[in-house]
């Protein structure tokens, strides 16, 4: 392991990784830990489930095209409590702010919370405010925990892909990743490209609705596509393959990847899910998602397999198949 | 770094060009392809066009391996 | 998107495939010089599609890992005074030297940047007048002409802080080396397309006429890359030996005359250091006498200190084509994009990187 914390230890890839696995999960062991989904999930005595998440937001810039740092956390908590299935409650936020903040900006991303909130039914029901001096805070940095219940006969983990399941994703990829990269590398678009940020808890529902036999659920946040693939593939002891052609990209991510030498199956992703679900309810559970708003550009991309255990393999274009890896080092400067 | 990618140009001023790629648009230096007009595709290699695509070898290329593929009859690999 | 997308055409590249199967007869190496062709084919999963007839090996075109170990030292030395920013391209901040990367040495309050173009190393030199700001300027002879216009715009505009770490390699004297080793045997070389855009394919006649090989220049979509392996088949079953274009849409005869100009006013041809290859004369760019004031190295008095060569690394072997990554034994193993212990594992044009990204043979 590095015997020094670099910027590529938060940007979710195999680094983070490596951190989570040789120094906090030995040290805080415990089974609720350590199936290392998203949201931990607490069985309580009464036989219901929570679902309980935590997530800090560092991402710079603080306002982008599509969002601001204060959706990206209030949806950040909200889709990783809906990717355990759970429907999502309550939610707490911590401010860092640094000293000499504008009171306006403040107020623009309070503000957006309040959107997110009111759309989700969520509520933030407690908080925290510490200002620090001027250099020790990107200008704002928020913490955001949330819980919700898990409904009975829901039982969604990165665990429970089984060969032959169907790998599905919401919609178009790297939208986010690109929104925040034109903001930090100056670039233009022809047409405006925005952040996906969206809370996902309705497309959720409408989902479970069709099908409580949905195995996973992620978001691929940080790391992008391919990380989350191979998370669930390590989780579940499967192959994950899928097809290059299927993988939905808008030619202006593709765009910018081809000119900066990007893969967007690396890039983030902050309204959009993957799912992975038994053949039999794949019909039905992508039909649910087309008619959501959030997921009218569902896709089905590729299916589980056995043969090449935690791996995740993509057929390329020309019919041949290569590795999916996760991701490396730090693939873009903070980017949540 | 052999990275070079082909980028539309949609406006000149002087050395500096507009180019534009799947909507995306980015300004180049032109130094090294001072004969590159709006309409060219130019190949981008950090920051710089290094040639002025051949549209004419490009469709010849490709009307090639069009005729090569059909000497191949169409079989389910 | 134009000019890519029509050359990843899979019905054409089905038709080119099925050409190369029915043509070959006689086993043939094939060395791709470039790393950026190495990637593309692993990436795409062309070896898989190849007949066995046909081996692909990978060559020295990885300007990263071909950078020499004390070069990497020396950037690391000049990273650490005070006054310095280092301005590099990405890959090269992970690249390992005797005593950590320029990544760590970030961590440890160096200023080290990467950037996307010299331009935005000249822009950050603009910004901070009271700053050295240092390119590592690496790359072969399609990035070199780019670097001398940064030199010549810094000239102009009297920006007096912007320097050069000059490393810059030439791809037809390492390919003459590589063939005077006599330590690889070779069928045909798959030339590098933009490489050639700059210096032209008219450069290649040396291989023909005096090793008797037959060169086909390649741009970097699979249609491009599957037509050069074509092209060498054809010659090699038909005994020609030859120097072709299959990247005609880029690649002339004669090449960029006006970047090869810009590169003759600032640089001149000088010996150069190349990893696991040792010195090779006239392979390298130095800044000629009247431009060495914008010098890095020549600038600071630095003691990169002892140099320590990665244990048990076969990079060398590797740029050589000698070896595979998958032989290597720390392959996968003590050596991964994560813990790198050499450069071909941190570029983004290695072959060990490629191969453990996109898998090499195991993806079958």
């Amino acid at each position: 392991m590095q015997d020094r914390i670099l910027l590529a230890h938060g940007s979710g890839g195999r680094l983070s990784h490596d951190l989570i696995e040789k120094l906090f999960l030995p040290h805080f062991d415990n089974p609720i830990l350590a199936r290392l989904d998203d949201s931990a999930l607490i069985e309580l005595e009464t036989g219901a489930r929570l679902a309980f998440t935590t997530d800090s937001y560092v991402v710079s810039p603080l306002f982008f095209p599509g969002g601001d740092i204060g959706k990206l956390a209030t949806c950040g908590t909200i889709n990783d409590l809906s990717m355990s299935g759970a429907k999502p409650l309550y939610m707490s936020a911590s401010f860092i702010i640094e000293e000499g903040f504008p009171l306006a900006d403040l107020k623009r991303i309070v503000l957006s919370m309040r959107k997110v909130v009111e759309e989700s039914g969520v509520k933030i029901v407690a908080g925290d405010t510490k200002v620090v001096g001027e250099g020790a805070a990107d200008g704002i940095f928020v913490n955001t925990t949330g819980v919700g219940l898990i409904p009975e006969g829901v039982h969604i983990s990165g665990a429970n892909a089984q060969p032959g399941d169907m790998i599905m994703v919401s919609g178009t990829l790297g939208d986010h990743g690109i929104a925040i990269m034109n903001q930090r590398e100056g670039l233009e678009f022809a047409s405006s490209l925005e952040s996906d940020c969206a809370p996902l808890q309705g497309l959720v529902a409408q989902m479970l609705e069709a099908s409580l036999e949905i195995h996973c659920l992620r978001d691929p946040t940080r790391g992008g596509l391919a990380t989350t693939l191979n998370e669930m593939a390590a989780q579940s002891q499967a192959t994950f393959l899928i097809e290059e052609e299927k993988v939905p990209v808008r030619d202006e991510v593709r765009g910018v990847c081809e000119l900066l030498g990007l893969d967007p199956l690396y890039l983030a992703n902050e309204g959009k899910l993957v799912a992975v679900v038994p053949p039999h309810a794949a019909d039905g559970v992508l039909e649910a998602m087309r008619g959501h708003p959030y997921g009218k550009g569902s896709v089905v991309i590729g299916q589980v397999l056995s043969d090449h255990p935690c791996r995740v393999v993509m057929k390329t274009t020309l019919g041949a198949h290569r590795l999916v890896e996760m991701a490396v080092g730090e693939l873009l400067p903070r980017i949540c | 770094m052999c990275l070079a990618i082909p980028a539309l140009i949609r406006s000149i001023e002087g050395y500096r060009a507009e180019v534009e790629i799947g909507g995306v648009k980015r300004v180049v230096g032109l130094q090294l392809v001072p004969q590159a007009k709006i309409g060219d595709y130019v190949l981008i290699h950090t920051g710089y066009a290094i040639s002025v695509v051949d549209e004419e070898e490009a469709q010849e290329t490709l009307r090639l391996l069009a005729e090569l593929a059909e000497t191949y009859p169409d079989e389910i690999p | 998107m134009r000019y890519l997308d029509e050359f990843r055409d899979p019905k054409l590249a089905q038709g080119l495939i099925k050409h190369i199967w029915r043509l070959s007869t006689k086993p043939i190496r094939v060395m791709e010089f470039c790393g950026g062709h190495t990637v593309a084919i692993l990436k795409h999963g062309i070896r898989q599609l190849l007949p066995p007839t046909v081996t692909m090996l990978s060559g020295p075109g990885c300007p990263v890992c071909v950078t020499a170990h004390a070069d990497i030292d020396k950037a690391l030395a000049l990273a650490k005074v005070p006054e310095v920013i280092i301005t590099t391209f990405g890959d090269m901040v992970r690249v390992p030297g005797s005593r950590g990367s320029l990544q760590e040495a970030k961590a440890d309050g160096a200023d080290v940047r990467v950037v996307y173009s010299t331009i935005d190393a000249l822009q950050i030199a603009k910004r901070n007048p009271e700053k050295s700001v240092i390119f590592l300027a690496i790359g072969f002879e399609t990035t070199a002409p780019t670097v001398a216009l940064s030199l010549l715009e810094a000239e102009a505009q009297g920006i007096e802080n912007y320097h050069l770490f000059p490393m810059h390699k030439l791809t037809p004297p390492v390919m003459k080396a590589l063939l005077d080793s006599g330590e690889v045997k070779l069928n045909g070389i798959i030339g590098p397309g933009h490489v050639t855009t700059i210096i032209g394919s008219n450069a290649w006649e040396f291989l023909p006429r005096h090793y008797g090989l037959p060169c086909v220049v390649a741009g970097f979509e699979p249609l491009d890359i599957l037509r050069s392996v074509a092209m060498l088949v054809e010659q090699a079953e038909g005994g020609r030996a030859e120097v072709g274009n299959a990247y005609p849409r880029s690649v002339r005869p004669e090449g960029n005359r006006v970047a090869l100009a810009q590169m003759e006013k600032i640089f001149e041809v000088g010996e150069a250091e190349w990893r696991g290859m040792g010195t090779i004369p006239q392979s390298g760019l130095r800044l000629k006498e009247e431009y060495r004031r914008f010098d890095a190295v020549a600038r600071y008095d630095i003691d990169p200190g002892p140099s320590r060569e990665p244990k048990g690394c076969i990079c060398g072997e590797i740029l050589r084509g000698v070896k595979r990554p998958p032989q290597c034994r720390l392959f996968r193993r003590a050596c991964t994009p994560l813990n790198p212990v050499g450069p071909c594992m941190v570029s983004s044009e290695g072959s060990c990187a490629a191969y453990y990204h996109y898998g090499g043979e195991d993806a079958r």
